[in-house]
């Protein structure tokens, strides 16, 4: 009999958990999902917080993984929106359209890359070429670029990774249009944009990239030329945007179909003066010059 | 009614006894479904033999003999540091240490098992790794020595624990034998107290190997993830734990890079089976004694 009773006593206790969701749902609010590049996460993470505090009834959760890792999950229909730093890949594209899935791509700002060292590192400039040759492993010491009698070591962000391709596409790709440049097998895989700092904020002899948003004051960014005869720029905004720094990207969100209600909403804010102006203040650069003044 | 509530909760434990058969059955299965269907794209003796992982090139290409030699060198790295030390202090705990003391000790250890990877990492990170590139003076700290060392640290409560079991089961009568014959302490520890602990002892290595080698979350943190066949231990490599635990996000459900991360899987998954049947071998052997 005890176990009559206790099987009741599950009964109406499954009955109040089942009661207490269904109440849940009702009030339950609109939620979004958001994923993709780690680069622009904490740009988004600010337009959500903004745009969270003007609506409140709205619930958005903000995930990093990659560029590769939102569209992956745009595709198989887990998020609403992929932030992403590069445009998607025409392969990407013909597997969303196969999964009835179709990208729409919005342009939100731009981004520069920065190529870090150490603080104590003397190299404090480097052209286009040479940054190939450092990651393709053709120049493994710093001697070859002007520094000390040290193994570079290369770091660089893990395949899925847009930074990874950008840089992948105009770095190591500059002289070879078919892209057949790869990352030397030397190169350390680095989980995120933060793990990249971290080791060259501790390690002299360390060479990584990351977007400029995430550069801080424990390590240095050198200045990049297109070539040895040309000049040497320094990675500011301000020279991302009158297009005179040479690693420059735009970034982009997309979202399933032509965007509507909570999503549309989120993409006209991003895409107001006061979303653009959290672009440069999280460090990345607007895309329309006129509102930032 | 007695008869059959006796009957249900038979069925209902019987459920759960085969649970974890069914569980174990149905991964492997999954595994070898996805990544069976690779290989006969891709190809096994290239996939295992290939020496360049790029997988999502245009002509991507998946070798995994550098994964492989990196998951092999930091485990047998982190052996050679845990074993002798984990046997010590198994020794130390069961043998020589006063019994207050014992069980302070004894819960420390296990309280060692109970830290996780991620903290592991994420200390070795900022002070070891630092560290090891002064000490040794080499270009990044960022190493598979690194990841062996940290690795050590996982694998150890594993060890000291089971050994410990299995020393202190060695019969009383053994150990006072040898000191009546005029053995000193020492030569009874080693000559008779390790030798009829020997199998347990082994399992619990064993044991210790199958928790290194499926590690992901510290070592990936640590290791420095470079697909190379490394010179030697003071560099960087990648594991498969590491590849798979990295990848996994970006890619398309069915797609081919999707499917090498499962036959990954399937090769790791192969290894710790082995590992762990070589475990429960001497495991069993022991009991049997």
């Amino acid at each position: 009999m005890k176990i009559l009773k206790l099987i009741t006593v599950l009964l109406i206790f499954v009955f109040f958990c089942a009661c207490m969701k269904s109440q849940g749902g009702d009030r339950h609010d609109i939620s979004i999902q958001i994923r993709g590049s780690d680069t622009i996460v904490n740009l988004i993470q600010e337009w959500v917080e903004k745009f969270v505090e003007q609506n409140p009834s709205f619930n958005i959760s903000v995930t990093g993984g990659g560029s590769g890792t939102g569209f992956a999950s745009l595709i198989n229909g887990t998020c609403d929106i992929t932030m992403s730093s590069r445009k998607i890949e025409e392969k990407e594209r013909m597997l969303a359209e196969s999964k009835n899935i179709e990208p729409v791509e919005f342009k939100i700002g731009l981004d520069g890359l920065a190529v870090l060292v150490n603080k104590n590192n003397s190299v404090n400039k480097l052209t286009l070429e040479q940054l190939r040759d450092i990651f393709m492993a053709k120049i493994t010491n710093w001697k070859e670029v002007g520094g000390e009698d040290k193994k570079i070591v290369i770091l660089s962000r893990e395949s899925n990774s847009g930074t990874h391709m950008f840089f992948k596409e105009h770095i190591l790709g500059i002289d070879d249009k078919n892209n057949k440049n790869e990352f030397s097998t030397q190169s350390l895989m680095m989980s995120s944009s933060q793990a990249v700092c971290n080791e060259v904020c501790q390690n002299p002899n360390a060479l990584g990239y990351v977007g400029m948003g995430f550069v801080d004051e424990r390590v240095k960014s050198v200045s990049v030329a297109v070539n040895a005869e040309s000049e040497y720029v320094y990675p500011m905004p301000e020279n991302v945007m009158n297009g005179t720094y040479p690693i420059s990207r735009p970034l982009y969100i997309y979202t399933n179909g032509e965007p509507q209600d909570v999503v549309k909403m989120f993409i006209d804010y991003a895409l107001s003066d006061a979303g653009q102006k959290i672009v440069l203040e999280t460090d990345f650069i607007p895309i329309r010059k006129q509102s930032v003044k | 009614m007695r008869k059959i509530i006796d009957n249900v909760i038979e069925a209902v434990i019987f459920m759960c006894g085969i649970l974890s058969i069914v569980f174990v059955v149905l991964i492997f299965g999954f595994l070898f479904k996805e990544g069976f269907s690779f290989f006969k794209d891709f190809g096994i003796i290239k996939f295992i033999t290939g020496q360049f992982w790029y997988p999502t090139s245009d002509t991507a290409s998946f070798g995994i003999l550098p994964l492989i030699i990196g998951s092999v060198l930091v485990t047998v790295g982190a052996c050679i540091i845990a074993v002798p030390i984990g046997i010590m202090s198994a020794l130390y705990i069961s043998e020589i240490v006063p019994k207050g003391v014992r069980d302070v000790l004894k819960s420390l250890v296990e309280l060692m098992a109970a830290i996780p990877s991620i903290v592991i990492g994420f200390v070795g990170m900022v002070t070891l790794v630092p560290f090891v590139r002064t000490l040794f003076d080499i270009p990044t700290g960022l190493t598979a020595f690194s990841g062996s060392i940290m690795l050590a640290f996982m694998a150890m409560p594993t060890i000291v624990t089971i050994s410990e079991d299995a020393i202190r089961s060695v019969p009383w009568q053994y150990k006072e034998g040898a000191l009546a014959l005029g053995a000193t302490e020492w030569q009874t520890m080693r000559r008779i107290v390790l030798k009829a602990a020997m199998p347990g002892i082994i399992a619990a290595i064993m044991l210790g190997i199958g928790r290194v080698i499926g590690e992901t979350m510290a070592v990936m943190m640590i290791t420095g993830n470079s697909a190379r066949i490394p010179h030697s231990i003071f560099e960087p490599v990648r594991t498969m734990t590491a590849v798979i635990a990295s990848e996994m996000g970006e890619t398309v459900s069915g797609g081919i890079h999707y499917r090498a991360l499962f036959a990954i899987a399937l090769v790791l998954f192969i290894v710790t089976f082995i590992v762990n049947f070589i475990a429960d071998l001497f495991l069993g052997k022991n009991k049997n004694k």
